[in-house]
């Protein structure tokens, strides 16, 4: 009998695991002092955040005696933290007050219940006005109410070496205008230089959503159905059975079988962009890659990988259009702070909110991690302005960008999404396999009624 | 009635996750969205998905291969194997071979994992070995995602096997070896007539229990190759796993958990049977 328990037991871990979602460490203290908890993420190349959220707590708990402010930072990457997160909300014994939330998350987790609509306080917070229009709208929730406030929103560009590029003859500043000049470009530099990598292309689950921001989106988005090459705007629907998916794996077949990019085992680490701005770039063996408008941010005095050299060695243009319609490809998203519902102090939480996201703290938020500013008495400070020599350039490409649909099930989607491209990276399958595995998965995601053939 | 607590406790920790689990199965839970604080009662939806889905035969298979490979055949067989050599080696080579042995499995899983990482790595530990003989490596998690995790589990696991055989030898009566000595069974005879026969029921609780344990690994798999690359060593923890929480689907991954639970009531019954058996022939 007691073999027999043992197996059981044995065989329930797993099982516990996936179902004991209840976190465990929760300070609930019983006392008259309240306590704000925060959560976030501070990582070892991410650590702006936590720079703001130490002034805020200073500020916030000399303005509010017998406030603790209790900051729960997160050392995990993007998609790790999310889950964590929305694990933390099952609970009011761990949920936080105030945390840092993706802007594609907001729908579901308000659909969750994890939110707290945030419209009464808005209405009575004077500078909600300086937001811009587009931040406004990545706040909110399917039923149209406000459920987050953002911190700052980014783009993607396609950032190149010039010393590399020059010494593969490829004049400068270079300015692609189809994908095929970027293979152009990637063959001039292998050639010239069988050492270097010519064309990083993010690609798989290791780098999770990053993936698709600096990777697939950008070629996806630049196919024949443009911003509809995902997710269908005027049907509703996810579009399957496109010929621009197909094309757009055929990219990143093409990048990795030439070996342009890094090999497939080391663009698969979660921390290739590590490597990517920390070696490859500053030392010259990069061609180019597709990144954010925050690069800067490794780079200047006082990042993570600090590199003086970048204002002049580094150009920065829009990732091209298959064919060369339009003026590029760009990818939008960014981060919010948010308040959860089940926070017995919602105030205090809200006021948290507001400090964090003050002129004055959003003005150093944003220079630090070369964010681009939603707000608008931020965006004309010419500290902004003048923080890096590439904030007029990423800032350009707002006209062209695009956003994700940032529907409940986006989540799923955009893990299928990398799970196509690790596919056909990896060759373990041709680019129309993965597609057709890309469609039966967003079926069974989003149902049949969910998608439509393009 | 002395009985009740103990029934009460096992009820709690025991019969409580499992019904939670098949009750989770037949629901829509995800972790975010509409469906994550209200889920509604789907049937056997997610099993039929779960039939449907490729990925689901791969990941059984792999499951099959790393149990077979690294528990059955490998930490079992090893472990009996450096059991029996302690039982005829000098004493002080059997302490500090033991010790060896049983270092890898006092370790932390999460702290094993990371080694066996560091030791298959591309910069690791293997790699900078060859290099010393003037060989090549490769990317080994990379390129054999299955042989490094078979590898590391037989490492981490084969202490308990060795453990549990060095107990069960001692006890084998030496007369019976020797008297079968004395009638002229050489050693590899004596091995398999004599010492085999008499451990059976041991061999039976050893397999069930390492098989069991090895179903379940999770943390090494996932801190080696989480499952990659691609799913091509995505075994059923790591594939729940990923359902579970990279996709968000929790009732999916839990279908798939109360599948592993299935399978390893399966493997148990056979074991008990054989035990059961070995210990009627007694």
């Amino acid at each position: 009998m007691r073999r027999t328990l043992r197996t059981t037991t044995t065989a329930l871990v797993v099982t516990g695991a996936l179902i004991g979602v209840a976190g465990c460490s929760a300070a609930g203290e019983e006392s008259d002092d309240q306590t704000l908890t925060v959560s976030y993420i501070r990582t070892d190349a991410f650590t702006a955040l936590d720079t703001l959220f130490q002034t805020v707590k200073t500020e916030f708990e000399d303005a509010n005696p017998g406030v603790t402010v209790e900051l729960q930072p997160v050392s995990a990457p993007d998609e790790d933290y999310k889950t964590r997160l929305a694990l933390s909300h099952r609970s009011a014994e761990t949920a936080p007050d105030v945390f840092y939330q993706d802007t594609t998350t907001i729908r579901a987790d308000a659909e969750a219940g994890y939110l707290l609509a945030l419209d009464d306080y808005l209405a009575e917070w004077e500078d909600w006005g300086q937001f811009s229009e587009a931040a406004r709208t990545a706040g909110l929730g399917t039923d149209g109410s406000t459920y987050a406030v953002s911190l700052g929103t980014d783009t993607r560009a396609l950032w190149y070496s010039i010393p590399v590029l020059e010494a593969a003859g490829i004049p400068t500043p270079w300015e692609p205008e189809t994908w095929q000049d970027v293979l152009d470009m990637a063959e001039a530099v292998q050639t010239s230089d069988p050492e270097a990598v010519p064309f990083m292309l993010y690609s798989g689950t290791g780098t999770g959503e990053g993936s698709n921001m600096q990777g697939f989106y950008q070629l996806l988005y630049g196919t024949e159905l443009g911003g509809d090459a995902l997710f269908d705007s005027e049907s509703g629907k996810w579009v399957v059975g496109s010929e621009g998916f197909v094309d757009a794996l055929e990219f990143v077949d093409t990048v990795y079988s030439e070996g342009y990019s890094l090999p497939a085992d080391q663009a698969l680490d979660p921390n290739v962009w590590q490597s990517v701005f920390g070696e490859l770039f500053p030392e010259g063996r990069l061609g180019a890659t597709i990144e954010g408008s925050y690069t800067p941010s490794f780079w200047v005095e006082g990042g993570s990988f600090e590199w003086p050299e970048y204002a002049d060695q580094m150009g920065a243009t829009a990732f091209p259009t298959k064919n060369g319609d339009g003026e590029g490809v760009s990818m939008s998203g960014g981060w919010t702070l948010a308040v959860g519902a089940a926070s017995e102090i919602p105030d205090l939480a809200f006021e948290f909110l507001t400090m964090a996201l003050s002129k004055e703290n959003s003005l150093s938020y944003v220079t630090e991690n070369s964010q681009i500013a939603v707000r608008a008495d931020v965006a004309a400070e010419p500290s902004y302005l003048e923080s890096n020599p590439f904030v007029g350039a990423v800032t350009e490409l707002v006209e062209i960008t695009n956003f994700r649909p940032a529907t409940s099930d986006y989540n799923q989607i955009s893990a299928a999404v990398q799970n196509a491209t690790e596919a056909v990276m990896t060759g373990q399958s041709t680019p129309e396999e993965a597609a057709a595995a890309y469609d039966r998965d967003v079926e069974s995601i989003v149902g049949a009624d969910g998608i439509i053939e393009r | 009635m002395p009985l009740l607590p103990a029934l009460l406790l096992l009820a709690v920790f025991l019969l409580g996750p499992i019904v939670w689990s098949i009750v989770g199965s037949l629901t829509n839970a995800t972790l975010t969205g509409a469906s994550a604080t209200s889920p509604d009662w789907v049937g056997l939806a997610n099993y039929e998905r779960l039939l449907a889905d490729p990925d689901f035969p791969l990941s059984l298979w792999l499951t099959v291969v790393f149990t077979v490979l690294s528990a059955v055949v490998g930490q079992n067989v090893l472990g009996f194997l450096v059991a029996f050599a302690m039982t005829r080696a000098d004493r002080r080579v059997a302490t500090i071979a033991s010790g060896a042995v049983i270092g890898a499995w006092v370790l932390p899983e999460i702290v094993a994992a990371f080694v066996a990482y560091a030791f298959f790595s591309r910069d690791g530990t293997l790699n900078q070995l060859l290099a010393v003989i003037g060989l090549e490596g490769d990317n080994w998690l990379f390129t054999v995602p299955m042989l490094t995790i078979v590898l590391a589990n037989v490492w981490r696991g084969t202490a308990f096997s060795m453990l549990v055989y060095r107990a069960a030898l001692s006890e084998v009566p030496p007369e019976l070896t020797e008297a079968a000595q004395i009638d002229g069974a050489n050693g590899w005879q004596r091995l398999v007539r004599v010492t085999v026969p008499l451990l059976r029921g041991t061999i039976a609780t050893n397999l069930m229990l390492v098989t069991l344990q090895t179903l379940s690994v999770f943390t090494l798999i996932y801190v080696m190759t989480a499952g990659g690359p691609g799913n091509a060593s995505a075994t059923l923890p790591v594939y729940a796993y990923q359902e579970a929480f990279r996709f968000g689907s929790i009732a999916f991954g839990t279908a798939i958990a109360t599948v592993m639970l299935v399978i390893g009531a399966v493997f148990s019954i056979v074991y008990i049977r054989i035990l059961n058996r070995a210990e009627a022939d007694r």
